[in-house]
């Protein structure tokens, strides 16, 4: 990894240096839940998201199209092997699973449901947490079923940060209460609370 | 909790071990879907970490058997992507109606769901007869099962659908004889299919195909084995031949992105163009 020359101030660890992407679960009521923390994310975010939503098999890329319309950064639903970029969120497609390479690409996969989903959130956590260890931050949001919560611990015990939705403020408060009952998570915010959160740790102004 | 170096260096060491002792090479598969496998047999054997099952891999033949069918993912259905099939009956069928004869190899065929899919678009446009099905898969057991083209009768109702959406002409049932929860598949629908084991990994090309389908199982190799499936696509397609992959495998990503045109993006139908 490149080192940056600093001053001589002490300074904590860098976010955005230190971290190789955000990757974020939601199902019932997930829409509103994505939308309201990617909505106050400035262009040129300073980490990779990438996004699994419970969708419909016949999707056909529906979510992805709304989602892009209430976020300035690009939303893209990607292809096998493509490169990961800072400042983009890939939404997994419908009947795929979506996993990252380690080498930074994205991996998609058509093996069995997993929770009864495809894509599945455990899927990408664990992926992520296989590839990246401690450098992801996890963010695990409304849904009515217990998908996430054993990719919440993964990523906790890699080292990664995990944030749940609160779920007195989730529409659907079961997915992200199951993974706090697993004590698969570091901090429990409310959706205004994450996108501050992000913007915060995702401002490092460290370019290249 | 091991680090995810140490982690990948025993997933290396046993795809190495299965490559030397069994011959079958997973070395080029992409890591991260593999890695998940490997946990999932993991999780199945009560084993605590890959490097237990290394030694049992190279002593017990019928372990190491199951852990290679972890391996293969058999997940397919009829009319997998309906406007897949559509847009072979209506792009590419005119042109292979204009060989005296069609070659079509489909690679990786699992359990032949598609295979049955495609012979059926191919007899309702009326050139089946004149036309070659080679279907491929390593995994022999998949292939047995492809061959008996029995499925449960729960998966064909919901492949009605697909048919209709595909663009079917007929009455789904036409082509299937139900028989309590299963249902077989007509036996006319085999006549020009040849079911065969092949490795896209270790095996060469076989002959000049008009078509060539393989959807979904280029997203389980990594760029290497990637290219060494499409290097054997191209070489064994005629000029003017097609390619039709899986619906989120983009050639764009390939080292052949020069060699096709598209013919339709959203089915992944490429044409192999003529070169001078």
């Amino acid at each position: 990894m490149k080192t940056l020359r600093t001053k001589q101030t002490p300074q904590p660890p860098c976010f955005v240096c230190h971290h190789k992407a955000v990757v974020m679960g939601g199902s019932a009521g997930g829409f509103k839940a994505f939308s309201a923390i990617l909505s106050p994310l400035p262009p040129g975010f300073s980490l990779p998201i990438l996004v699994v939503q419970h969708l419909r098999p016949d999707d056909d890329g529906l979510f992805a199209w709304h989602l892009a319309n209430t976020t300035r950064l690009p939303v893209i639903e990607p292809c096998d092997k493509q490169q990961i970029e800072r400042g983009h969120v890939y939404v997994a497609p419908a009947n795929y699973h979506m996993l990252v390479e380690q080498s930074g690409t994205i991996a998609l996969s058509v093996e069995e449901k997993v929770n009864w989903s495809r894509p599945s959130i455990d899927v990408l956590f664990e992926s992520a947490a296989l590839a990246w260890g401690e450098r992801v931050i996890a963010i695990l949001l409304s849904g009515a079923n217990g998908d996430g919560a054993a990719g919440m611990l993964t990523i906790k015990e890699s080292g990664g940060l995990t944030i749940a939705q609160d779920p007195t403020t989730a529409e659907y408060p079961v997915m992200p209460q199951a993974a706090i009952d697993r004590g698969a998570v570091d901090e429990i915010l409310s959706l205004e609370e994450i996108g501050q959160r992000l913007v915060e740790l995702g401002g490092c102004k460290a370019e290249e | 909790m091991k680090s995810p170096e140490n982690e990948h260096t025993e997933i290396d060491l046993l795809l190495e071990t299965i490559y030397r002792r069994y011959g079958y090479d997973f070395r080029s598969y992409a890591r991260a879907s593999i890695e998940r496998r490997i946990k999932l047999f993991l999780a199945s054997t009560g084993c605590a970490s890959v490097s237990e099952i290394i030694p049992r891999v190279v002593d017990d033949d019928e372990f190491a058997s199951r852990l290679i069918r972890y391996f293969s993912i058999a997940v397919t259905e009829m009319f997998r992507d309906p406007l897949v099939y559509r847009a072979v009956r209506e792009e590419v069928v005119p042109l292979l109606r204009t060989w005296p004869h069609c070659k079509i190899w489909h690679a990786g065929c699992a359990t032949g769901e598609e295979v049955y899919s495609l012979a059926i678009v191919l007899r309702e446009e009326g050139i089946y007869d004149r036309a070659t099905i080679y279907a491929t898969d390593f995994n022999n057991e998949a292939l047995d099962r492809a061959r008996a083209g029995i499925y449960e009768m729960d998966k064909l109702q919901e492949a009605t659908r697909n048919y209709q959406q595909a663009g079917g002409k007929r009455s789904f049932s036409e082509y299937y004889h139900a028989r309590y929860k299963s249902a077989a598949m007509d036996s006319s629908l085999k006549e020009r299919v040849v079911f065969s084991g092949h490795n896209l990994a270790s095996d060469s090309v076989f002959g000049e195909m008009h078509l060539i389908f393989c959807r979904n199982v280029l997203i389980y190799f990594n760029r290497d084995l990637q290219n060494r499936a499409l290097g054997l696509f191209t070489e064994s397609l005629v000029h003017g031949g097609f390619l039709c992959l899986g619906t989120k495998e983009d050639l764009r990503f390939t080292d052949f992105r020069d060699q096709y045109e598209v013919v339709d993006d959203k089915a992944r139908i490429y044409k192999k163009k003529d070169m001078p």
